[in-house]
C-alpha cells in the first residue's frame, strides 16, 4: 500500500485510532474474499481498491479539491449525482457499513438507532474515516426518523443539503420531487460556482447511467447458472462503485462483465450448476459490511441478486436521455428517482412486485429478507413481503441483524435451515 | 447398521445409538468445551452397547457444538433433526415448540416431517433456558426445581422481559413478601407468553409438541397451554428428539 500518512495526518485524522482499523480490514477481507475460488480476473481491480481502501480514492478527491473542484457525500439512492457531475463536482456514497464506526454513533445517538447510522454518524466524529471528512458538502435525505434526526447533529461538523424525499407516489409527489431537484441545483451551483447547463446536465446523465447500465450487464451475468461471479464480489463490485468515478466504474463493470459473459458462453461458474440460488432483500450493505453473504454462500448457496440499495434499486431504471432543455432533463430525472422503491414509501406494493419479478428473473430458490436491526420500515414491510411471496410458494426467511459479530452462530444455524428446506 | 446421532446443545450435550433395532441413550453437561462433550457421549453409547467405534456407519451431529465436532460424518441444524425426531415419535405433529439453553424455536413440520418453516428467538435470553435459570439462581433453587415449586393461584406477573430487570423485578417482589411458588408461577408464565407470541406468528396448527430442556418443567408447558388454548404433547424424551432425529437421518443417510 502507498503511504496515505501525511495526506491522513492532513485531515486531521484520529491516526491511532485508524490504524486499529487498517490492521483488522485485510484480515477481513482475505478471509472473506480472497479464499474463494475462482474469482473472475475482473476482480482485481476491486480487490486494489479495498487494499488501498482510504488511500487512493480520498487522493483523486482531494487532487480535485486542490484544482478548486468540491465534492460532495451523499447517504442515498435517491441523491441525483447528476446534478453533482454536471457542476464539475464528485459525489461520493459514504454509508458507513462497519461496527468499528458504530461505538463513535453511539456516544450522540440513542441505542435503538440502526447501525448503518450509528457508523455514518460515528465515522465522522471520530475522525476515523477520510471519506467523511474530504466533502466540502453532505447532501442527506428524510428516507427515515433516524437519518432525519442524525442530519441535525452532523450538521454541527458539515455543512448540509437535505432532499425533502416525498413519501407516496402520486403525480403531486413526482412534482414535488422535480423541485428538490431544482433547488439542489442551486445548491450545487453555488457550492461550485459552476452553471448547470442542458448540455452538461446531459453529459452527466449519460455518465450515470453508463454506470447503471454496466452494473446492470454484471446482474444480467449472475441470471446464469451456473452463476459466473459469487454474490460477495458482486456486493463488492456495488459497494465501490457507491464512491468510485462514475466513468472508470462503468469501465471496469463492463469489463468484469464481459469476462462474465464468456464463463457464461463456457459454461463456468463458481458455484455447481445444482447451487440454492438465493436473493437477499432488504436494507443496504454499505462496505465493508459482507456478513450475510458470507454466511449465506460458506454454506455453499449463491447469492444471485440483492433487492436493495446496495443492489437492484441502485441501478435500475435509466434517465430518459432523451430530455433535452434543462426542464425536460429535471423530470426525466424526477421519474427515474421516484421509481425506485424504497420502504420509506407508502404504500410500497411496487417493491413486493420487484421482488417478485427479480425472483423469476434470477431463478430463485428462495428469499432471505432481511433488514438492519432497528429498521422499522424494512422491518415492518417484512411481514407484507412475505405474505405476498408466500402465496406464490416461494420460500422466505426474515433475519434481521447488526453489523456485529455477536450473531454470527445463530445466524449461521437459521440460514442453515433455511437452506435444508431448499434442498429438500 | 449401527448410527449415532448427537445433539450438543448449549448446556446439555444428547446422544442416541441405534444398532440393529435397539437404541440406548445418553445425556451430560456440554460443559466448556463441546468437542470433549462429543466424544464422552460416542464413548458412553459404544460402552452402554457394547459396540466398537469402526462398527458405527455413520455420525450426525447438531446443535450449536455441531461445528467443533470434527468426527461428524455430517452436520445437521437442530431445526432438522428436531422435526425427524418428532415425527418418528408423534407423526401427527405439525408444531414443534424447542426451548432449550439459548434460544427457543417454532418449527412447522409437514406430514412427512420435512420443515416447512421456523422461527428462532436467538438473540435475548428471554423466553429460553437461560431466563429461567437465572430466574432459579435469584431464588434459591436449583433450574430443576422450578417446575414443582409453582403455584399458580397465586400468580406474581413479572412484567420484565429482560432477563437482567426480571431479576431485579423477583428480588424485589420476594422482599415484598410475595409467596415463591406465585413468582415461579409468574416466571413460567413470562417464559410462555414470550413464546406463545412467536408461536402466533408462525400460526398454531396442531398438534403441538414441546421439545427441548425446558420442556421437563410442566409449569412451562401448563403456560404454554394456556397462552395458546392448545393441548401440548412433551415426550417422555424431550431432550433427546434432536439426537434421535440425527440418529435417524443418519440411518437413512440424509
Amino acid at each position: 500500500m502507498a503511504d496515505y500518512q501525511q495526506m491522513w495526518a492532513d485531515l486531521e485524522m484520529d491516526l491511532e485510532k485508524h490504524d486499529a482499523l487498517c490492521e483488522v480490514l485485510p484480515e477481513a477481507f482475505g478471509g472473506i474474499y480472497l479464499t474463494q475460488q475462482d474469482r473472475p480476473k475482473g476482480m482485481d481491480f476491486y480487490d486494489f481498491v479495498v487494499s488501498e481502501i482510504h488511500g487512493v480514492r480520498p487522493a483523486e478527491m482531494l487532487e480535485h479539491q486542490k484544482k478548486g473542484g468540491k465534492v460532495f457525500g451523499t447517504f442515498c439512492v435517491y441523491v441525483p449525482d447528476e446534478v453533482v457531475f454536471a457542476a464539475g463536482g464528485i459525489a461520493a456514497g459514504l454509508c458507513g457499513g462497519s461496527q468499528f464506526w458504530v461505538s463513535g454513533g453511539e456516544k450522540v445517538l440513542p441505542a435503538n438507532t440502526c447501525p448503518l447510522i450509528k457508523a455514518s454518524v460515528g465515522a465522522r466524529l471520530d475522525k476515523t474515516c477520510p471519506f467523511f471528512l474530504i466533502p466540502d458538502m453532505y447532501v442527506a435525505e428524510n428516507t427515515c426518523d433516524g437519518k432525519k434526526k442524525a442530519w441535525e447533529i452532523l450538521a454541527r461538523e458539515v455543512p448540509m443539503h437535505i432532499i425533502d424525499l416525498p413519501q407516496m407516489k402520486r403525480e403531486r409527489d413526482i412534482a414535488a420531487f422535480e423541485a428538490e431537484i431544482r433547488d439542489f441545483i442551486v445548491t450545487v451551483e453555488k457550492v461550485t460556482g459552476n452553471k448547470i447547463t442542458a448540455e452538461s446536465l446531459g453529459k452527466a446523465i449519460k455518465l450515470i447511467n453508463n454506470k447503471r447500465r454496466a452494473l446492470q450487464r454484471v446482474y444480467n451475468a449472475r441470471k446464469a447458472s451456473p452463476v459466473p461471479i459469487s454474490g460477495k464480489d458482486a456486493l463488492l463490485v456495488t459497494q465501490i462503485n457507491f464512491y468510485d468515478d462514475p466513468a472508470r466504474a462503468a469501465q471496469m463493470a463492463n469489463s468484469l462483465a464481459d469476462e462474465l459473459e464468456q464463463r457464461i458462453e463456457n459454461k463456468f461458474g463458481v458455484f455447481p450448476d445444482n447451487a440454492v440460488r438465493i436473493m437477499v432483500s432488504g436494507t443496504p450493505m454499505a462496505i465493508p459490511n459482507w456478513k450475510l453473504h458470507h454466511i449465506i454462500e460458506s454454506l455453499g448457496a449463491a447469492v444471485v441478486v440483492e433487492e436493495s440499495c446496495t443492489g437492484t434499486r441502485y441501478f435500475e431504471n435509466l434517465v430518459d436521455e432523451s430530455a433535452s432543455t434543462l426542464e425536460e432533463q429535471i423530470r426525466a430525472m424526477a421519474e427515474r428517482y421516484m421509481k425506485t422503491n424504497c420502504a420509506c414509501f407508502t404504500p410500497n406494493s411496487a417493491r413486493v412486485e420487484d421482488i417478485i419479478r427479480l425472483s423469476d428473473e434470477y431463478k430463485v430458490d428462495g428469499i432471505i429478507d432481511t433488514n438492519l436491526q432497528f429498521c422499522n420500515l424494512y422491518s415492518t414491510e417484512s411481514y407484507l413481503v412475505k405474505q405476498s411471496v408466500t402465496e406464490r410458494n416461494m420460500p422466505i426467511m426474515h433475519i434481521e441483524t447488526d453489523y456485529s459479530d455477536q450473531d454470527f452462530e445463530q445466524l449461521r444455524t437459521r440460514v442453515e435451515a433455511f437452506l435444508e428446506i431448499l434442498r429438500k | 447398521m449401527i448410527v449415532i446421532g448427537i445433539d450438543i446443545g448449549s448446556v446439555a450435550a444428547k446422544g442416541y445409538i441405534i444398532s440393529s433395532g435397539h437404541h440406548h441413550r445418553t445425556i451430560i453437561p456440554t460443559g466448556w468445551s463441546p468437542r470433549d462433550a462429543g466424544q464422552v457421549i460416542i464413548d458412553q453409547l459404544l460402552d452402554a452397547s457394547r459396540i466398537e467405534r469402526d462398527q458405527v456407519e455413520r455420525i450426525y451431529v447438531t446443535g450449536y457444538g455441531r461445528v467443533a465436532f470434527e468426527q461428524a460424518d455430517k452436520t445437521i441444524t437442530e431445526i432438522k433433526c428436531h422435526a425427524r425426531g418428532i415425527a418418528e415419535l408423534y407423526p401427527e405433529v405439525r408444531t414443534i415448540i424447542d426451548i432449550g439453553g439459548q434460544d427457543s424455536k417454532v418449527i412447522r413440520i409437514g406430514e412427512k416431517g420435512q420443515v416447512l418453516d421456523f422461527a428462532m428467538n436467538d438473540k435475548c435470553a428471554a423466553g429460553t433456558g437461560r431466563f429461567l435459570q437465572v430466574m432459579a439462581t435469584a431464588l434459591g433453587l436449583d433450574v430443576s426445581e422450578l417446575g414443582h415449586a409453582e403455584e399458580p393461584g397465586q400468580m406474581q406477573t413479572i412484567s420484565s422481559m429482560c432477563t437482567v430487570f426480571a431479576e431485579s423485578e423477583i428480588i424485589g417482589s420476594l422482599a415484598r413478601g410475595n409467596p415463591k411458588g406465585g413468582i415461579i408461577a409468574g416466571l413460567h408464565q413470562s417464559v410462555g407468553k414470550r413464546v406463545a407470541a412467536m408461536v402466533r406468528r408462525m400460526g398454531i396448527k396442531e398438534q403441538v409438541a414441546f421439545t427441548g430442556g425446558v420442556a421437563i418443567n410442566p409449569g412451562v408447558k401448563r403456560a404454554l397451554e394456556e397462552e395458546l388454548g392448545t393441548r401440548i404433547i412433551v415426550p417422555e424424551a424431550c431432550q433427546y428428539t434432536g439426537a434421535l432425529g440425527a440418529a435417524l437421518l443418519a440411518l437413512e443417510n440424509r
